[in-house]
């Protein structure tokens, strides 16, 4: 059967040698009008800035402008906050089955809206529609109805009777999943009470500001929801702000650091999500073909733009043959590309600025002595693009080994024995996540008790989900997002 | 026998460091002069330094795995050994009350009672806080996902310096939580009032803590709090007898310095002067120095 040769190959051979794939492309339409310019979303209202600076935001995968934003003022950060702390005092005090609703509200319109988000999300960020789709607008659904159910059951958490909400809290978030890190931050925020004052990252505000509409569809009191666009410079703003009672911010450790300096001797409460080096450890006795697919979950899905990313990987050395082997087929398979293309399996950069920072820890990888392969693989001629990318020979002192690179490149290190391998996965500043492949159970259980990670995978990646609690240990920040310990955050405990 | 009649001379205490289980002078062969609440001379104090603040990090961090590793159970029991051993020392640490907060007799020796009856509180916490701080998270999917609380490692303690009760009952209300959930931690004793907190280290050396589990520095907050705020191998600061209004020892700087590392930080009351150390705790300090490790696992076959 084998030997049939009566079908024509294909003139050009497809992407792995398998299969050949026709586009399937959303509609760039689907995303809603784009306005060519946003103010912010202050006090229910859809305001301008006080000063003149305007940002762009573009399309990282074709470099084109989609709107121009507002760089926030400290004055317009001033009355971001007043207004929150205006609405405070009514929507605190709100009965919690109402603030429930408005969170329920906020949920449906989501899902409703689903595709609109999706579509918009994947435009401002690069990422594949596939995932915004499948995975962060449904996910941001998920965390508004979760918190919803808590608004009215504060008392039963295990914080005490009647926790108090902490007033008005000021967030920043990152742009690898700009709607998503937004629900994380405002759905516990309002559910226990507080007003917010949001900051998204400066290059992809768009679906914020979309959600400042649903706000008003849902329709949520004014000024308990408010946007301010902006660089580094609005979020320092707002986190240095004196009438803010809570700080939550995700993004890198530098700037967690430098915030958490800003805060002391102050009373206002932080909670910091940071950077990660996550190890994901594959014993001898793993299904490999599990492994595999868990090996390029971790580090290739969001354009390895994750700060959980399994970016480095510790095999078992008697099984590093066969799992590379495996592992560089299965990349082979992998489509980078158009992210509006349903096939698309890694989407583009999200920025020039974060290409060159993968492209200048790529080029110390081997600059010092690591080897680096990648699939052959055709990237459009515009836009930002890298190709999915792993290091062997890494040792624990490269950079590549230690600093977070933030984009889809794994570095590969080995180990004999489990001890071993626990001790190279400690050994990184960051602690956030890790993950675990043997069949074997109890092995498991040891190794995980063993590492220093506030969220462990054993035998999967990257898994998320609002009841579930994340965060990490030591550099990679404090204080737990989802679940029940993610109220924490956000009450006067 | 003798037949001169004489006033027997009292034996006076050498009060010593507690580092790793054991009882060093400082490094600096230093001390100061510690007197009650009128001024009077009680004893010399070692006048411990920055390098006896990182050996005692040293020996912290050697006794994170052992300690951490130990059964809650375990950790129990030893708990509640410290509550014998002070039990059996009542006097002594009321005498030591009273004369470092200036208490009466009797409110002294309740002091102690209330010290002795928080290690019995935190002796019966140490299997019991997982069954509150963790637990099952129902995730939308074939997964089992389970969070359990673990110890953070080294905590830096600057203890009570002020409030009612804090030379002693403040002081083992800070130690106790934090080493019942399996964290070990170095303590800067009050600077004013260190006696009862050189004694506590004769209690634990004779309660089955491992050495290096607690270990008690007395000198100058503002040498010994900025060691612990800013070395790398510790990962979290209590501040609450970062009193002073300024300077490398007050809350501000040495939060600022906790921030380099990112360590997790307890702050100072508002007004630490009106606390009442008598007050039910809580859980509060319990909770602090907590990592939430959430494990997930596929279901299937």
């Amino acid at each position: 059967m084998a030997k049939k040769k009566n079908i024509e190959e294909p003139a050009a051979k497809p992407a792995g040698g398998l299969f050949t794939y026709a586009p399937a492309p959303e509609s760039p339409a689907a995303a809603g009008d784009i306005a060519s310019s946003y103010g912010h979303f202050i006090g229910g209202e859809f305001v301008d800035s006080s000063g003149s600076e305007a940002l762009k935001t573009v399309n990282p995968a074709t470099e084109q402008v989609l709107a121009e934003f507002a760089q926030g003022t400290d004055e317009d950060v001033d009355r971001a906050v007043a207004a929150a702390r205006k609405a405070f005092a009514d929507w605190s005090t709100l009965p919690g089955s109402e603030r429930a609703k408005y969170l329920f509200r906020i949920a449906r319109i989501i899902q409703e809206r689903g595709r609109e988000l999706a579509v918009l999300e994947s435009i401002d960020n690069g990422k594949p529609i596939r995932e915004t789709r499948d995975f962060d607008i449904p996910t941001v659904a998920a965390w508004f109805f979760y918190y919803a159910g808590w608004a009215d059951k504060l008392d039963y958490a295990g914080f005490g009777a009647n926790p108090r909400p902490l007033g008005v809290a000021g967030q920043v978030i990152p742009w690898n999943f700009p709607l998503m890190m937004l629900a994380w931050k405002i759905a516990p925020a309002l559910a226990t009470g507080n007003t917010v004052v949001l900051k998204p990252a400066e290059t992809t505000p768009l679906t914020a500001l979309r959600f400042a509409e649903i706000c008003r569809q849902a329709g949520l009191p004014k000024g308990v929801v408010n946007i301010v666009t902006g660089d580094g410079r609005t979020g320092a703003a707002l986190t240095a702000h004196p009438d803010v009672n809570k700080v939550a911010f995700t993004g890198s450790t530098p700037v967690g650091r430098a915030i958490a300096k800003q805060l002391a001797g102050s009373r206002k409460k932080l909670s910091l999500e940071l950077g990660g080096k996550a190890a994901n450890i594959v014993f001898d006795d793993a299904p490999i073909d599990q492994a595999v697919e868990g090996i390029v979950n971790g580090i290739f899905f969001n354009q390895g733009h994750v700060c959980c990313a399994g970016s480095r990987l510790l095999v078992q050395e008697s099984v590093q043959d066969e799992l590379l082997d495996a592992l560089k087929r299965r990349m082979s398979t992998l489509r980078v590309g158009d992210p509006l293309d349903k096939n698309t399996d890694i989407g583009a950069i999200n920025s020039a600025a974060q290409l060159a920072r993968i492209t200048e820890l790529t080029d110390a990888g081997e600059a010092e002595g690591a080897d680096r392969w990648s699939p052959e693989c055709e990237l459009p001629g515009t836009g930002f693009w890298f190709k999915p990318t792993i290091f062997t020979g890494v040792s624990q002192a490269h950079r590549i080994a230690q600093e977070e690179i933030f984009g889809p490149v794994l570095s590969v290190l080995t180990f004999r024995t489990p001890d071993e391998a626990v001790q190279k996965a400690n050994n990184t500043p960051f602690g956030l996540s890790a993950g675990i492949w043997t069949e074997k159970g109890s092995r498991i259980l040891w190794t995980a008790n063993r590492l220093k990670a506030g969220v462990v995978w054993a035998n999967t990646f990257n898994k998320f989900d609002p009841t579930s609690p994340f965060g990490g240990y030591k550099e990679s920040g404090y204080g737990r997002e989802g679940g029940r310990h993610g109220l924490e955050a956000y009450l006067d405990v | 026998m003798s037949d001169t009649t004489f006033a027997r001379l009292d034996v006076l205490k050498t009060y010593k460091l507690y580092v790793g289980g054991k009882f060093p002078r400082s490094e600096s062969g230093r001390v100061y002069e510690v007197t009650d609440s009128k001024g009077e001379w009680l004893a010399n104090a070692p006048l411990g330094t920055r390098k006896d603040a990182r050996d005692a990090v040293v020996a912290a961090r050697a006794a994170v795995k052992g300690w951490a590793g130990t059964t809650a159970y375990n950790r129990g029991q030893v708990l509640y050994r410290v509550a014998e051993m002070l039990q059996g020392r009542r006097e002594q640490f009321a005498a030591e009350v009273a004369l470092s907060e200036g208490v009466g007799p009797k409110k002294a020796a309740a002091l102690v009672d209330a010290a002795i009856d928080r290690w019995v509180w935190y002796a019966g916490w140490t299997d019991k806080v997982a069954q509150i701080a963790g637990g099952a998270n129902p995730v939308a999917g074939p997964y089992f996902n389970l969070s359990t609380p673990e110890p953070t490692g080294v905590v830096g303690i600057v203890a009570p310096q002020a409030g009612y009760g804090h030379s002693l009952l403040g002081l083992v209300s800070v130690i106790a939580p934090a080493i019942a959930t399996g964290n070990t931690v170095v303590v800067a004793a009050a600077a004013d009032a260190p006696l009862p907190a050189l004694s506590l280290g004769e209690v634990l050396a004779t309660s089955d803590v491992p050495g290096g589990v607690v270990n008690i520095l007395s000198g100058r907050t503002a040498d010994i709090a900025p060691t612990l705020a800013s070395h790398q191998d510790v990962n979290a600061v209590d501040l609450t007898g970062a009193i002073a209004a300024d300077g490398p020892g007050a809350a501000q700087a040495l939060e600022a310095a906790a921030a380099d590392t990112l360590k997790r930080v307890v702050r100072p009351e508002l007004d630490p002067f009106a606390q009442d150390w008598t007050n039910a705790p809580g859980t509060d300090r319990l909770l602090s120095f907590l990592e939430t490790k959430t494990v997930w696992h596929p279901m299937g076959i």
